[in-house]
């Protein structure tokens, strides 16, 4: 047993930091204060221009389609060594992740060869086109409309929770074209142009104060026939290679998050009423179970890339991660906020406890998106437990005709 | 990248697992628990045959110088099908003599402890005692004196690892049993007894330093995890097999998603566990100064995984669940044992929270 590179991983990362110490030389220390939104753009889009012609994007992808063909190894290596330095990162995670992978996957070889090697170079960026008001967790329920009208398509319709919605050129949109078919069945996907005439983009104000996503407005917006992706009616099945690609992009603990040393240094700068926090029983239980959960998935990650490692396809063990991180955050920030007293309330700019104010704000956010711990917790139930699923009394109705029980 | 468990490891697990379906399980315990025997003796001398005491036992010494992996997965099928013998005790012993016993020490009890000629414990719970606060029991002029309760398989063992008080705390000696005063105690596990261990003038011999029996709970701390982790997987999955099964409002109650998310919860708390018993397993075969830490997370990440399977298992099993005949009050019991074996859970996450504390000064 050992945390060490292969022979052929050690020279790939050593090829891949020698890179990284020029290419990111201006990278290799945090910005002084964040980038505004157009300069995070600019300098994204210049970054991973620099990376595709160094031959750093799609590492997993097939060559033919201009992947480097390597292996998901390869992958998690530049990431963790691109991780280590201060780049811009997420305008592209995704469009490449998974925007892309949908489009050569279920696209005509005509359209790969239009949108993928522009998205590669980061020349257009991606968007994802899923959820809508009523449907979130119960994707297949979406209402969107599309109507076949000559050899287009006419789209009306709502989708919420779009990352960079406005700073995209183009998105994957899943829409139902069969209102007389039961909910997984009349759907179809489409490539759309973000700035044809018809689209609306609206930022979502947060319950925490920001505005990280979008809600996106069609009215009568019309995509080409040649732009769709999958067959009619074939929209959940494409949709389902966009989610997979999901579930491997999501997870982890969020790069900077706070975790279990926060706590520590947190309890060991203050006092309570029986003397410093530190001493504290319930603190340092506290500090344990908050190391265990973060570690844990950390040691779960390694095992998971022992497999990569070797050519095999990770355990079930990965899905326990993202129903862990958010919630050990939220537990752990309203701890630390607690131990602080009104200090813990009162917000003041730059201090530590605004971090945990922070991350106790968007914990909650994090245990919805990408999956809510509920849904999270019925996939470990039914695939890897194998328990039956929920009875679903809507799935071989038409849709038009569904009611609520 | 290779943190996982060797192919060879590997291969015993699957061995160990096939060996104890077929002898152990629930209906092997409640024989033992029936019967009010000490353990299973016949299953014992095909334990023994299998040569599992001889895995860490080097080859020297007529073992088969397995690494801590093996231990492992020993400790891990031991506890899934809660096989009444003695095995984990031995183990413990035998970690022990390879830490902290002299050439003569070993070369005398090794050999013995490999072929099952001998059977060793672990005898250092005095009561409310932490494995770290020093105990009464003392060792002068090669006598032991003192009394050791509830010292578990202390009925089976022939040859007993002491905790005694010195100056720089507790340390360790060993002794046979033989001539020993001992008596049953009763304890919430009905299928691996313990005993009272009177010593008034045993001979005995002092067994390494303080800091080796630190070192020794560090590694029982994985040892223990591993156990811990087997006992609940095999909970779990006697109760996802009962939620397939019963029916309840008309439908398989594991369809409920009260049912369903317990039970994925049950996993949750076990892959947490896991990774940080084989971050445990890691340390110890590499001697590495995260032993402390990780043993200490393992342990703690055991224990409530454990916990919650065996409590949430009685509990979605309903009311079959609480009566004798049905097997859950043996994983149930079980937790009892596991969570006493070698420190409280209060213990280990306050050691794991002082190794994190040393580490950072380290890093200073």
């Amino acid at each position: 047993m050992d945390f060490n590179d292969t022979a052929a991983e050690a020279e790939f990362r050593a090829k891949v930091k020698a890179w990284l110490a020029e290419a990111a030389a201006e990278y290799l220390q945090p910005p002084a204060k964040p980038w505004a939104l157009e300069d995070f753009v600019t300098r994204s889009k210049a970054w991973q221009l620099k990376k595709f012609e160094a031959g750093y994007v799609g590492i997993t992808w097939p060559k033919a389609i201009g992947g480097q063909g390597l292996t998901p190894m390869h992958q998690i290596i530049f990431n963790q060594e691109e991780s280590r330095t201060f780049v811009p990162t997420g305008l592209y995670s995704i469009g490449l992740g998974m925007c892309i992978p949908t489009v050569f996957t279920h696209g005509s070889p005509e359209i790969a060869a239009r949108y993928v090697p522009k998205a590669l170079r980061g020349e257009e960026v991606w968007c994802q086109l899923f959820s809508e008001p009523v449907a979130g967790s119960d994707l297949a329920s979406i209402r969107t409309k599309a109507v076949k009208d000559g050899d287009e398509w006419v789209i009306n319709g709502q989708k919420v929770w779009t990352s960079f919605a406005h700073k995209s050129d183009f998105g994957i949109v899943v829409t139902r074209t069969d209102f007389d078919a039961p909910k997984h069945k009349g759907l179809t996907m489409f490539i759309v142009d973000m700035h044809a005439p018809g689209m609306e983009v609206r930022p979502i104000k947060q319950m925490s104060g920001g505005s990280d996503f979008n809600e996106v407005f069609f009215t009568d917006v019309r995509v080409k026939d040649t732009h769709r992706l999958g067959e009619v009616g074939e929209g959940w099945k494409v949709s389902l290679t966009t989610l997979m690609h999901e579930r491997l992009a999501v997870g982890g603990k969020p790069r900077n998050a706070p975790g279990y040393q926060t706590l520590l240094n947190v309890a060991n700068s203050l006092e309570t009423d029986t003397g410093p926090a530190i001493q504290q029983t319930d603190v340092r239980n506290r500090i344990a179970d908050t190391y265990i959960a973060d570690e844990g998935i950390r040691l779960t990650q390694m095992r998971a890339l022992s497999a990569l490692s070797r050519g095999q396809i990770p355990g079930p063990e990965q899905s326990i991660s993202k129903v862990v991180v958010a919630k050990t955050l939220q537990d752990m920030s309203a701890f630390a906020l607690d131990l602080a007293e009104s200090a813990g309330f009162a917000v003041e700019p730059g201090s530590d406890l605004e971090k945990l104010q922070g991350s106790y704000m968007w914990s909650a956010g994090l245990r919805i998106a990408g999956g809510t711990d509920e849904i999270l917790r019925n996939i470990i139930a039914e695939r890897v437990l194998g328990l039956p699923g929920d009875l679903r009394p809507d799935k071989d109705t038409p849709f038009s005709q569904l009611k609520p029980l | 990248m290779n943190f996982d468990l060797s192919d060879d490891a590997k291969t015993l697990k699957e061995a160990a697992r096939k060996f104890l379906d077929a002898r152990a399980g629930p209906s092997a315990a409640r024989k033992v628990m029936d019967s009010g025997q000490t353990h299973d003796a016949k299953l014992w001398a095909e334990v023994v045959e299998q040569g599992w005491p001889a895995a860490r036992v080097p080859e020297a010494h007529g073992g088969l110088g397995l690494g801590a992996d093996e231990a492992c997965v020993l400790a891990e099928e031991i506890g899934r099908s809660l096989a009444p013998v003695p095995l984990m005790s031995t183990l413990s012993a035998i970690e022990a003599l390879l830490i902290a016993g002299s050439a003569a020490q070993q070369a005398e009890w090794l050999p013995k402890l490999a072929s099952g000629e001998a059977v060793g414990v672990i005898a250092w719970a005095e009561g409310p005692n932490s494995p770290l606060q020093t105990p009464a029991t003392k060792l002068e002029g090669g006598k032991l004196s003192g009394r050791k309760s509830p010292v578990i398989d202390g009925l089976v063992a022939t040859v007993a690892i002491v905790t005694i008080a010195t100056p720089d705390g507790p340390a360790m000696a060993i002794a046979s049993l033989e001539g020993v005063t001992r008596e049953k105690q009763d304890t919430l596990d009905l299928v691996r007894p313990s005993a009272t261990l009177s010593f008034a003038g045993t001979p005995a011999e002092g067994l390494g330093t303080a800091a080796d029996w630190v070192k020794l709970t560090e590694r029982l701390a994985v040892l223990s995890a591993w156990e811990a982790l087997g006992t609940a997987d095999a909970a779990r999955d006697m109760t996802v097999a009962y939620a397939k099964d019963r029916v309840a409002f008309g439908q398989r109650i594991g369809r409920y998603q009260g049912v369903k998310h317990k039970l994925a919860d049950m996993f949750i708390k076990a892959e947490l566990a896991r990774a940080h018993a084989l971050h445990g397993c890691w340390a110890w075969e590499a001697d590495a100064p995260e032993l402390a830490q990780a043993a200490s997370a393992a342990r703690v990440a055991s224990l409530d995984a454990l916990a919650f399977t065996a409590e949430e298992s009685v509990q979605l099993h309903g009311g079959i669940g609480f009566t004798w005949e049905q097997d859950c009050q043996f994983y149930y019991r079980r937790n009892r044992l596991l969570a006493a074996l070698i420190g409280s859970r209060a213990h280990w996450s306050d050691r794991l929270v002082r190794a994190l504390e040393q580490r950072n000064r380290a890093a200073a």
